[in-house]
């Protein structure tokens, strides 16, 4: 059962290489072309092409690559010449603290104010909770971010507008810069994470046997933590889950606002300098972190659900 | 006389059953497209006219200040509606094309036709779409037409998704299954049997994907790597001014203000008629 989903994760994982690997190939000519421009006579062109390993047919450059990548080797960046591994390693470390930290705030707190809502649905904390959520869904990530930078670094002045990390600076300090980009972040996952919280408690909530438990009067908070929650479980997982997926991904535009040294601006400068070693170590790398944690929202929801392990 | 009337009046009495969220909604979408259709008319200046220094304060001139190369931020707004909300539409057209063709072709011919196309689809769904894009942008370069095919391509699979499951329920009824011994063409059946019959459910998703895209191109062109300067348009915009926040000067969060508007609007009229076709209740 779980063994099943692993597979199918790795089968994933593996397609996903090969689209990032073979998009390259519809670069008009090659990345040879590409990078020494229009001017470059056919003999450079010709021997660029043999040190890239761009004569090789693809199936072959493919497995070379990702025989590298599993390695560790992501090969050599476009820009400055260096192996690209050292820097997308620090640059996505930098990036798991920020989501890490972003997840920690906002995961408790959207599933409290998830709970509370469905509880009091229909009341004014529920349509409070409801309609800012609407409005918070709506809203692009750095109009969030703009406004946290106006109101806390430039209004109030008690954090840098600007997350820039300098290699000297303690821990402490570190999370102090990063606070701002974490509290963005953690609005605009806790939103989705609020609404699906609200959603699944509410469906669950509807069921006879909560209603039998009501009427044999059992009180609010037994109701949930008892009769409720076992049953939420499972959905509740895979929100989560799917939510820290959404978070790897709405980093990118976070650490932008910020400048916040991670893989999601490394990533938009290498798209803008058309840097493909880099963009495809990134990419595969965003994708890897998304695959596997929808497999893990997979896995533990099945986990949690005792008729999901023990299928028929 | 009567062709004018009789919609004018049905929109009259939908307007009356509607609830305060939805007119509101109405209203800003509707205001938004006459902006954008009527852009030329309406703007004060030119769309790349200069017109002042940089970042000024707002005036009975530029009512809403200048921007980064002193240029009106009202015009930029309004020239913005046309290409942000145009670019957007297109993008979400072609992809229901592509995904309802797709969807329902996947549906209709069923066997290893709707394996093949689900399996590609599960694949390409399990890359973020933001991601995806960005790799394959790096790829082809930024430009207009490559912006709208590529997302137009990525989204299809989210539509083809909905497409095809509508239509499964669809393609077993008695009156396909007729037209199939009449002999009619695959497209016929997806066109005049299928479509009539999964247009409700696909206009909800229609109005959510359109958010979705809008959204997607402005964080693209927030990122630089969507339309391209001097068009005016609003994810640009709040990359081109963001250095104001620094200076307490609120510029750049009013075209992010705008994007969010309309975002807010298109979805808080979604809700409305998920609830109204669905008959539901107040969740989901």
């Amino acid at each position: 059962m779980v063994g099943q989903r692993l597979l199918f994760g790795a089968i994933t994982l593996l397609a996903v290489s090969i689209i990032i690997a073979s998009s390259v190939e519809l670069l008009p000519g090659d990345v040879a072309t590409a990078i020494l421009g229009q001017a470059a006579t056919p003999e450079t062109v010709a021997a660029l092409r043999k040190q890239l390993g761009l004569d090789l047919p693809f199936y072959q450059r493919y497995g070379e690559w990702l025989w590298n990548f599993l390695q560790g080797d992501m090969g050599i960046s476009l820009t400055n010449e260096r192996p690209v591994a050292p820097q997308v390693g620090e640059r996505f470390a930098n990036t798991l603290l920020l989501a890490a930290l972003a997840a920690a705030v906002a995961v408790p707190l959207s599933l409290a104010l998830g709970i509370l809502a469905a509880i009091y649905r229909g009341g004014w904390f529920d349509k409070l909770i409801s309609s800012s959520t609407l409005i918070a869904i709506s809203t692009p990530e750095f109009l969030v971010g703009y406004i946290v930078i106006a109101i806390f670094a430039v209004e109030l002045g008690w954090f840098p507008p600007l997350a820039t990390l300098r290699h000297d600076i303690s821990f402490l300090e570190r999370i102090y810069v990063m606070l701002l980009p974490c509290i963005t972040l953690a609005l605009v996952v806790m939103a989705h994470m609020m609404r699906l919280t609200r959603a699944a408690i509410i469906n669950l909530l509807a069921s006879p046997y909560i209603e039998m438990a009501r009427l044999k009067g059992v009180g609010t908070a037994r109701l949930i933590v008892y009769h409720a929650l076992p049953n939420a479980l499972s959905p509740i997982i895979t929100v989560i889950v799917l939510n820290l997926a959404y978070l790897i991904v709405g980093v990118v535009v976070v650490e932008v606002v910020f400048v916040y040294p991670g893989l999601g601006q490394l990533l938009v400068d290498s798209v803008s300098a058309r840097n493909l070693p880099v963009v495809q170590a990134s990419c595969l790398i965003f994708a890897g972190t998304y695959v596997s944690l929808n497999l893990l929202a997979d896995i533990f929801s099945a986990l949690a659900n005792p008729r999901l392990r023990h299928p028929r | 006389m009567n062709a004018l009337v009789a919609p004018v009046s049905a929109f009259g009495s939908l307007w009356r059953s509607a609830p305060v969220s939805a007119k509101v909604g109405i209203v800003i979408v509707f205001l938004w497209i006459f902006i954008g259709l009527f852009a030329g008319v309406i703007a004060p200046y030119g769309e790349t006219e200069v017109v002042g220094s940089v970042w000024q304060e707002w005036s009975a001139e530029t009512m809403l200040g200048t921007d980064q190369l002193g240029r009106d931020l009202l015009t930029r707004i309004i020239y913005g509606a046309r290409n942000t909300i145009f670019i957007a539409l297109l993008t979400t057209v072609l992809s229901f094309f592509i995904g309802i063709t797709s969807g329902f072709m996947a549906a209709a011919l069923g066997g290893w036709t709707d394996q093949l196309l689900s399996r590609i689809v599960d694949i390409l769904l399990s890359i973020p779409i933001l991601i995806f894009s960005l790799m394959l942008l790096s790829v082809l370069g930024t430009s207009v037409p490559v912006l709208i095919i590529v997302l137009a391509m990525l989204d299809s699979t989210r539509v083809f998704r909905l497409a095809r499951s509508v239509s499964m329920d669809i393609v077993v009824m008695d009156y396909v299954e007729v037209a199939r011994l009449r002999g009619e063409k695959l497209w016929w059946i997806m066109r005049r049997e299928i479509l009539p019959n999964a247009v409700a459910p696909l206009i909800a998703e229609f109005g959510l994907r359109f958010c979705f895209v809008f959204l997607l191109i402005s964080a693209l062109s927030f990122l630089g790597l969507g339309l391209q300067p001097p068009t005016a348009d609003w994810g640009s915009m709040v990359r081109e001014n963001a250095g104001a926040i620094s200076f307490g000067i609120l510029t750049p969060l009013i075209p992010a203000l705008a994007i969010a508007s309309l975002t807010i609007g298109v979805n808080l009229v979604v809700d409305w008629m998920l609830h109204k076709t669905s008959g539901l209740r107040d969740e989901v």
